[in-house]
């Protein structure tokens, strides 16, 4: 086994870089990071529509949370790979299509986390801070989301682990990841298939469990903040568990 | 400076609050108590619309709080509410909770809303804790921030929803002393409370409520001696032991 | 998108439309053999985990978080490519002789979703109080037959929301099995759009099948609460 890593440490890092696109495991960070950071504002603004005001945009928005999320992810990567290129005009390449489909499926579960964190909060923090006088969106702004998000951050995290292993499904799509340059590596070799698929699943393994102990730790360090306050009533959280991909 | 018209409110099929008609003038301090389910925190709720209304209107210094075409948060900004649960930002330290709505809303620099926000956490008593948080206060010191924070837009009336009832037993004269201070200062004041010795002291007059009406308004000195009604009647010697 | 017109009757008429029950099927033998077999994967861990030795704790920790932190599709194609290698030969052969995309997919899906279930599970057992182990030992039941009849019925019931979450997981996870080539609704989608270049309608059915069926699991799962009493507290 690392004999084969030794030999093909290249392809599983970077793909064909540079003799073509970035591929392999830092395409798969590439991939999270960039659809992580995408999807984040989107998710801002579904689960602010989710809890608003009015009735119209909560309605919209629940719709939109609800098909996507009631969606497997590989046909949220299908409707952005065969659809959207006609739609647009022109074709898309696989890249950008990944991203596209993780930024639209992981904004329906982010929103719901957010919704989630802002509707833990005591209700006695939006009354003080609308009392003050200050308007929706100021209360929102400087009071609500600041506490909400960082209460969030485990739930948060662990769906970004969540995220990277969504990444894998570029491979029925052709897109150079890290599965995919394993596949690629398990055909080439064609006889050493359980030595390729283990090194695969051990790399994901221990990003993933790193990022997923890493949450945990985060969570403890929450819940030890909270129990030192005397003022603040807060519910009992669930332990931290990633979703499956 | 306050006036209720006519004001009736219901939780579902319950009537919380039944035909209100009362005043409290500028200046004033009016303290208001009864058993619990009275209405009496339903009351001051609805005086900044944290609590909707169904019927009449509740005046405050010439607008409809309830009308909307009334610019709320406008209003509210005059109006200062200090909670039972304090409810202080705890992500924020104590001097950024009292200066968030002056910056906010006056658009004052941090350097002149926290110049004014050192004076009334000396007023009440904390000036050594503008940099702490509130987790590190103690429930008497959590409720005189909020205080000093529903101070900091300077407004004419403030209200005070059971302000003691969160408190340990000895944290209560901190926080009660700091309210005493603040009625003999001219503002307009509504207490709920069940600290009738405090009530005694400083009220310029008492509401006493039982089911969502108010069956006493009366000085102290009236309500306390020679009370009208049988329900307060029995409610003050039910203290009394 | 000048000049396309909406055509359904394409997907849903004649062969297409054989197609697509047929992936609608196989979807649902996938769905329902790896439910049955996730939930019984997930009892054993959980009954193992619980007995408080040391290796079977380590055991089943491991289980978990491996199961936990491998994307599926990995694990898929793991069981896939490499697990057949390490059978001995006859079952090989077996397993080539009989379907062996749909099985390898089946028990790759089961033994992913058994190490979540087995946490809701465990979950559950947190949330029973001590007493109810003391009680059932006092009448004389052993460790097996206690967690039989005395703490897994009522485990499961907490238990349930987050088992009824992972339920619509397995299902939405089905497609996955279309990477190694099972006939399932996703990859009879594919195959329908191929056919007919009418990628709208074709991937609206599919959509739309995953949505409602998504819907049913879901109202379901609801009945299954309040009947077992959980809205009663």
């Amino acid at each position: 086994m690392l004999q084969i890593l030794r030999d093909n440490w290249v392809l599983f890092l970077i793909g064909q870089y540079p003799a073509g696109p970035l591929g392999g495991l830092s395409a798969t960070v590439l991939i999270a990071v960039l659809g992580l950071g995408l999807s984040f504002p989107c998710a801002l603004l579904l689960g602010l529509g989710r809890i608003s005001p009015f009735r119209s945009i909560r309605a919209v928005t629940a719709i939109i949370v609800h098909t996507v999320r009631g969606t497997p992810f590989l046909m949220v990567i299908f409707w952005s790979y065969f659809a959207l290129p006609i739609i647009i005009g022109h074709p898309i390449a696989g890249f950008p299509t990944l991203v596209g489909a993780l930024v639209i499926y992981e904004s329906a579960y982010l929103a719901e986390i957010v919704r989630s964190g802002i509707e833990a909060l005591p209700k006695g923090q939006i009354e003080a801070a609308r009392s003050l006088g200050l308007n929706y969106r100021q209360a929102m702004m400087s009071v609500v989301l600041p506490q909400a998000l960082y209460n969030s951050l485990p739930t948060m995290m662990s769906q970004f682990v969540s995220l990277i292993k969504e990444t894998s499904l570029g491979y029925v799509i052709s897109v150079n990841e890290f599965t995919f340059a394993a596949a690629q590596v398990n055909s080439r070799l064609l006889t050493k298939p359980v030595q390729v698929f283990s090194i695969l699943a051990l790399t994901y393994f221990l990003l993933c469990f790193a990022l997923t102990q890493s949450a945990r730790a985060v969570e403890r360090h929450i819940a030890r903040r909270r129990r030192e306050d005397p003022a603040v009533i807060r519910p009992l959280e669930s332990f931290v568990v990633e979703p499956a991909p | 400076m306050i006036s209720f018209e006519n004001v009736s409110k219901w939780y579902g099929a319950h009537q919380c609050l039944a035909d209100i008609n009362a005043t409290v003038n500028s200046g004033e301090v009016v303290v208001v108590c009864g058993p619990s389910g009275s209405g009496k925190t339903t009351l001051i709720r609805t005086i900044n619309r944290l609590e909707p209304i169904q019927g009449g209107r509740i005046v405050v210094n010439g607008q409809d709080v309830h009308s909307s075409a009334t610019d709320l948060n406008r209003l509210r900004s005059g109006i200062g509410f200090v909670f039972q649960q304090f409810n202080l930002f705890p992500h924020m330290s104590v001097i950024d909770n009292i200066i968030l709505a002056p910056r906010k809303l006056r658009g004052l620099s941090r350097e002149a809303a926290s110049e004014a926000a050192r004076k009334l956490l000396a007023r009440v008593g904390l000036a050594d804790k503008a940099n702490s948080y509130p987790g590190q206060l103690s429930g008497g010191q959590s409720q005189r921030v909020a205080i000093a924070r529903a101070l900091a837009m300077d407004p004419p009336i403030i209200l005070f929803d059971e302000p003691t009832s969160a408190l340990d037993p000895e944290m209560v004269g901190e926080v009660l002393s700091v309210i005493k201070d603040l009625a003999h200062s001219g503002i307009t004041m509504m207490c709920v409370t069940h600290e009738m010795g405090f009530a005694r002291e400083v009220a310029d007059r008492i509401w006493f409520m039982d089911r969502g009406t108010i069956l006493e308004d009366a000085p102290p000195s009236e309500f306390f001696s020679r009370p009208n009604h049988p329900r307060a009647q029995r409610f003050l010697s039910e203290l009394r032991h | 998108m000048m000049g396309y017109s909406l055509d359904f009757t394409a997907v849903l008429a004649g062969e297409h439309l054989k197609w697509l029950l047929s992936g609608i099927q196989v979807t649902a033998e996938l769905f329902a053999g790896a439910w049955a077999l996730a939930l019984l994967l997930a009892v054993v861990l959980i009954v193992l985990r619980n007995t408080g030795l040391r290796p079977a704790h380590w055991f089943v920790t491991t289980y978990v978080e491996v199961h936990q932190n491998v994307p599926l599709l990995v694990q898929v194609l793991f069981w896939y490519f490499a697990v057949p290698e390490l059978l001995p030969a006859p079952a090989q052969i077996w397993l080539n002789e009989h379907n062996s995309e749909f099985i390898l997919a089946l028990l790759a899906l089961s033994f992913c979703i058994a190490a979540y279930m087995s946490e809701a599970l465990r979950s559950g057992l947190r949330a029973i109080p001590p007493t109810q182990y003391e009680a059932s030992r006092a009448l004389g039941f052993g460790y097996l037959s206690t967690m039989r009849y005395v703490i897994l019925p009522q485990a499961a019931r907490l238990s349930l929301p987050p088992l009824i979450n992972y339920t619509l997981l397995l299902f939405k996870n089905t497609s996955i099995a279309m990477a190694i080539g099972v006939h399932e609704l996703t990859y009879q989608s594919r195959q329908i759009e191929n056919d007919t270049f009418r990628t709208f309608e074709v991937f609206a059915v599919a959509t739309a099948i995953y949505l409602l069926s998504s819907f049913a699991i879901m109202a379901l799962g609801a009945l299954y609460e309040r009947r077992a009493g959980l809205q009663a507290r």
